[in-house]
């Protein structure tokens, strides 16, 4: 349930952002939120949908880049995406792996529409 | 017409903000800070109660406990310890963020301290989203929680830096594979720093004690 703090702080962000290109509304927030990063996006949209009424974000369709954490292993070499459960290296079978990416937790951009376009 | 706004933000980053300022109080008043994590009934305040015990005279030590609901059950143990607490009710909330750190912070006698812990939310997933400003992250596993934990939740394990395995003395009577958990802590978070212990029996506290000891007494004479 610690989506509605990472909603709260997306709606921040994307209020921030439209002030200063004096926005009159914003239409669309795009997110990267990588797998590992344990955020479910129906808990988002639950409360996006409550907190970002009576702001100029009312309305925005949220939408979600979830790339899956990528896996590199360092005994042969192979790169390998984890989907839900982690696994050792489908090629070799080692545990010496590094995870790449899948941590991502970021507001990449959004579309306004301006004030004199109203 | 709509316009395109790039901004590229990480979603946390006003919280990890005031995370650094919080680590500056600590480094201002020479404190070693631990955000200890754990899923409920890890024995995360046995744990605590365990290193009030062994920690050598000289190192004076502050508690700030996290906790959803206004009850003082932790804070009390380690107030009877002798040990000044702070509890933080959370109001229902699954984690401690920087602000409330902030707060727990400054009701803590700074001055006469060398260490804190911070005990967070007993919860595997929301707390290791957010930094708190201290200096160690550390995650108190235990064996009856079962040993697919790392698999389950792995982000909490990623952000850790040091593991504590706790109740060991279980061991015997719990279907728990030491090789399978460690095999998934390893592809996680390679060389994380780990103690097994056993807050019931005393097993394996002497190490981490002496570990820790070393860590405050770095900072306190830096």
């Amino acid at each position: 349930m610690h989506e509605l703090a990472v909603t709260e702080s997306v709606l921040r962000i994307a209020l921030d952002a439209a002030e200063k290109n004096d926005a009159a509304r914003v239409t669309d927030i795009y997110l990267t939120i990588g797998r590992l990063s344990s955020i479910v996006d129906d808990s988002v949209q639950f409360y996006w949908d409550h907190i970002s009424k009576e702001t100029i974000c009312a309305g925005a369709t949220l939408h979600f880049n979830r790339p899956p954490a990528v896996l590199h292993c360092l005994d042969c070499g192979q790169d390998y995406a984890m989907e839900d459960f982690l696994e050792p290296c489908p090629n070799c079978g080692s545990v010496n792996i590094r995870v790449i990416s899948g941590e991502e937790l970021q507001v990449d951009h959004i579309d306004i529409q301006r004030k004199e376009e109203q | 017409m709509t316009k395109s706004v790039e901004i590229v933000q990480n979603v946390l980053d006003s919280n990890d903000r005031i995370a650094a300022g919080n680590k500056e109080i600590f480094n201002a008043h020479q404190i070693f800070a631990i955000n200890m994590m754990a899923s409920p009934g890890a024995g995360k305040t046995s744990f605590i109660l365990r290193t009030i015990e062994k920690l050598p005279k000289g190192i004076r030590l502050g508690v700030i406990e996290g906790d959803t609901a206004p009850v003082t059950i932790d804070s009390d143990k380690v107030v009877a310890a002798g040990m000044p607490a702070v509890q933080i009710n959370t109001g229902g909330n699954c984690h401690l963020d920087a602000v409330m750190l902030e707060q727990g912070i400054k009701a803590l006698p700074l001055e006469d301290l060398d260490l804190v812990i911070v005990e967070n939310v007993g919860n595997l997933i929301c707390p290791a989203a957010f930094k708190l400003g201290t200096h160690i992250n550390i995650l108190v596993a235990s064996i009856p929680e079962g040993d697919d934990k790392p698999y389950k939740y792995p982000a909490i394990y990623r952000g850790v830096d040091v593991l504590i395995i706790n109740k060991i003395d279980l061991l015997p009577y719990i279907d728990f594979r030491m090789d399978y958990f460690k095999a998934g802590v390893e592809m996680l978070n390679p060389d994380l720093r780990t103690f097994v212990v056993s807050c019931k029996t005393g097993e394996g506290m002497d190490a981490w004690v002496s570990w820790l000891a070393a860590q405050v007494n770095a900072v306190k004479n830096k």
